[in-house]
């Protein structure tokens, strides 16, 4: 069953698997929903989809397969004639009745009214279950005076049903999504070196069992428990060529801030030079000089470099190359500080790999890396971590 | 058995499906949306509504999957050894029952609530899947097999702080508790505050609705929100007309401080109303 609608949910993105679709049997085999189609797209949609920035596409999906296969009953807009409904309700309502829907107004008047009224209730549909007189104290619709017989507009449920995935209300959590952040924490994961840091948390049971022995009585050993102890330094190039790559530098940031309990960040533009900083809106009133980064940190910080490095060879090679200010000495100089201090410097490059060769900026700082330049793809983060937690001797 | 809300909860036909869907299937309901829309209080009038009891898991960052399962106390089993305690020559004296022990092992049907999921450790969910999966876990200090006598109804809520894996996620029904329209919202109020005035409601609603509107809120207000802030309008007898008279000078709404929740929203306020009163002067 469904199979048309599982395979047209998998090319639209929303991978339901075998494991769904049999939940979803086994949910209308045991009877949890009634038999309307609205139900029935509520059921769907909560085994189906696992994420609120699907769900939209979901609702396209959804309208798309089962089109048509609902009866269009009782869904043809309103259009109520007068006469029609006079006649209805002279047939149903006794003379008493009449004279006090007069009271009300003239029959034109309270006519159109109720015209008006659906008219108004048409446009506006909130759930469905506003419609006319369901209240009983106005003198319009059903349960006021005609209990079975005007079903004015048609209450369908069929319609109700459409409505709810035709409305497309999670249109906007689509796109709005955080793109997965996940997966390069997983790849951060590399870097993991744990270290015994920190207040005594855990029965250190070796030492416990070797302390009794010697004692000859029982001397309990605690030990820190195992921490995190990679220490990064990520240095990220803003602005200008770096603006098409915010958003994956935002991922990497914000994954890295949660993976790395020892995280330094600073900021520099296209080359480092002798001054970095940490907030991009006062990148020159409030600058750290590089000098105190080198001496602050020390080698074992892993660094992490994030830029395009497409930029002007002399940026890189000479002094006063620098697009914003006159820099004294080479960004090449500063680099060659930064990698012999750090022993593990790698730079990720959000440009695909295979444009490198077309920038001649991008081979120097390669070179000046000694190859260490990564794609800021998963393969490439992947690739990186595992240099930086190569045994690096200094 | 089937889950309909309750006098304190208006649940939507969909929450009612999914709700109904993993009650009967028995599989886990992955609960989701923005903080305030009601999803730990979901767990709880479930709970209510079929009459079973509720166990609660509270999931923080430092939360091990294993501790919902057992904790094994060794040092105090060393200690115990030492003095010489009877106790110590049955290893079960130093097991402690987590959350999902219980759950499996209480004598009535209960709910479990799994607590925002998302702030612990990134493996948790992973190493959760087969316990959820089977309902059954492995006691390795005493061999025995702890298996759900008969499988808990599981409710699990996220915050989005972290992602859930795949493999997770199949085996959960899902449901994305999307902001009341102001139907539902009438509905909540009314459920929460029977007899209020009905204009103070559709002013303060009006108001409530503005003020998510407005861009570049750092933390939109939420139903839990507007609930403490018509209890302070109420609580203060507010009169209507200062909800009425929306003077554009005065953009911030008042008692702001139960809907605005953070300074850089409350001085976008502010800013709004200077830009409001500029061109008059």
């Amino acid at each position: 069953m469904f199979f048309s609608f599982m395979e047209e949910l998998r090319s639209a993105g929303i991978s339901a698997s075998l494991k769904e679709h049999l939940a979803l049997l086994a949910a209308l085999d045991a009877d949890v929903i009634g038999q309307s189609p609205e139900e029935f797209y509520y059921l769907a949609r909560t085994t189906l989809v696992k994420d609120e920035a699907l769900l939209d596409r979901f609702d396209q999906v959804f309208g798309k397969v089962f089109k048509g296969i609902f009866t269009e009953y009782g869904q043809n807009p309103v259009d109520v004639p007068a006469d029609w409904l006079k006649a209805i309700a002279e047939k149903y309502l006794s003379p008493e009745e009449m004279a006090k829907i007069e009271k009300m107004g003239s029959w034109d008047e309270l006519m159109e009214t109720l015209k008006k009224r659906l008219e108004e209730q048409e446009k506006r549909h909130q759930g469905g279950n506003k419609w006319i007189g369901t209240g009983g104290t106005s003198p319009y619709g059903n349960s006021g005076y005609h209990p079975e017989g005007v079903r004015i507009g048609g209450e369908s449920r069929h319609k109700r049903a459409v409505k709810v995935w035709d409305k497309r209300e999670f249109q906007n959590l689509d796109n709005t999504k955080e793109l997965g952040t996940r997966n390069i924490k997983i790849a951060m994961r590399r870097l993991r070196r744990f270290a015994r840091d920190g207040a005594v948390e855990e029965l250190d049971i070796d030492g416990t069992i070797n302390g009794t022995a010697r004692q000859g009585w029982l001397d309990i050993k605690m030990r820190p428990e195992r921490r995190n102890a990679i220490k990064v330094l990520l240095m990220l190039d803003v602005g200008g060529s770096m603006d098409p790559f915010i958003k994956l530098c935002e991922e990497l940031f914000s994954a890295a801030t949660s993976e790395f309990k020892n995280l330094e960040f600073f900021y520099f533009h296209n080359c480092p030079y002798e001054g970095v900083w940490k907030d991009n809106k006062r990148r020159f009133s409030e600058r750290t000089p590089m000098w105190d980064v080198l001496h602050k940190f020390p080698h074992d910080y892993k660094v992490v470099m994030v830029g395009d490095a497409s930029m002007s060879p002399y940026e890189i090679t000479h002094p006063g190359g620098s697009v914003e200010h006159f820099n004294e000495e080479a960004g090449a100089v500063w680099m060659h500080r930064i990698t012999s201090t750090y022993p593990a410097t790698v730079w990720l490059n959000p440009v695909p790999e295979k444009q490198w060769g077309y920038s001649q900026s991008t081979k120097i700082i390669k070179e000046l890396m000694n190859d260490r330049m990564y794609p800021l793809t998963l393969e490439g983060l992947d690739d990186a971590m595992r240099e930086l937690s190569r045994k690096h001797g200094h | 058995m089937r889950f309909e809300g309750t006098d304190n909860y208006v649940a939507t036909d969909d929450l009612k499906v999914a709700v109904n869907a993993a009650t009967k299937l028995r599989r886990p309901l992955l609960v989701k949306g923005e903080p305030g829309t009601g999803k730990t209080v979901l767990a709880q009038e479930i709970a209510t509504a079929l009459g079973a009891p509720l166990i609660e898991w509270n999931i923080k960052s430092t939360t091990k999957a294993h501790q919902g399962l057992y904790e094994y106390d060794a040092v105090a089993r060393l200690r115990d050894s030492q003095l010489g305690d009877e106790r110590v020559h049955d290893i079960k004296n130093y097991i402690k029952k987590g959350k999902l022990w219980e759950a499996f092992t209480s004598p009535q049907l209960p709910v479990l609530l799994i607590d925002e999921i998302d702030k612990a450790d990134i493996e948790f969910p992973n190493d959760l899947l087969q316990e959820l999966d089977r309902m059954e876990f492995f006691v390795y200090e005493t061999q025995e097999t702890i298996k759900a006598v008969e499988r808990p109804i599981v409710i699990i809520t996220s915050n989005n702080e972290k992602e859930l894996p795949d493999a997770f996620l199949r085996r959960c029904f899902f449901h994305y508790i999307k902001f009341p329209d102001r139907t539902t919202m009438q509905a909540i109020i009314d459920v929460h505050f029977p007899g209020i005035q009905k204009m103070l409601v559709s002013k303060a609603m009006d108001i409530f609705y503005e003020v998510r509107d407005v861009p570049g809120l750092k933390k939109k207000p939420s139903t839990s929100e507007l609930l403490d802030w018509l209890k302070l309008l109420l609580h203060e007898d507010m009169p209507l007309d200062v909800l009425q008279s929306r003077d554009p000078t005065k953009a911030i709404p008042p008692l702001h401080g139960a809907l605005l929740k953070n300074e850089q929203d409350i001085m976008l306020f502010e800013r709004l109303a200077f830009m409001a009163r500029r061109p008059n002067t």
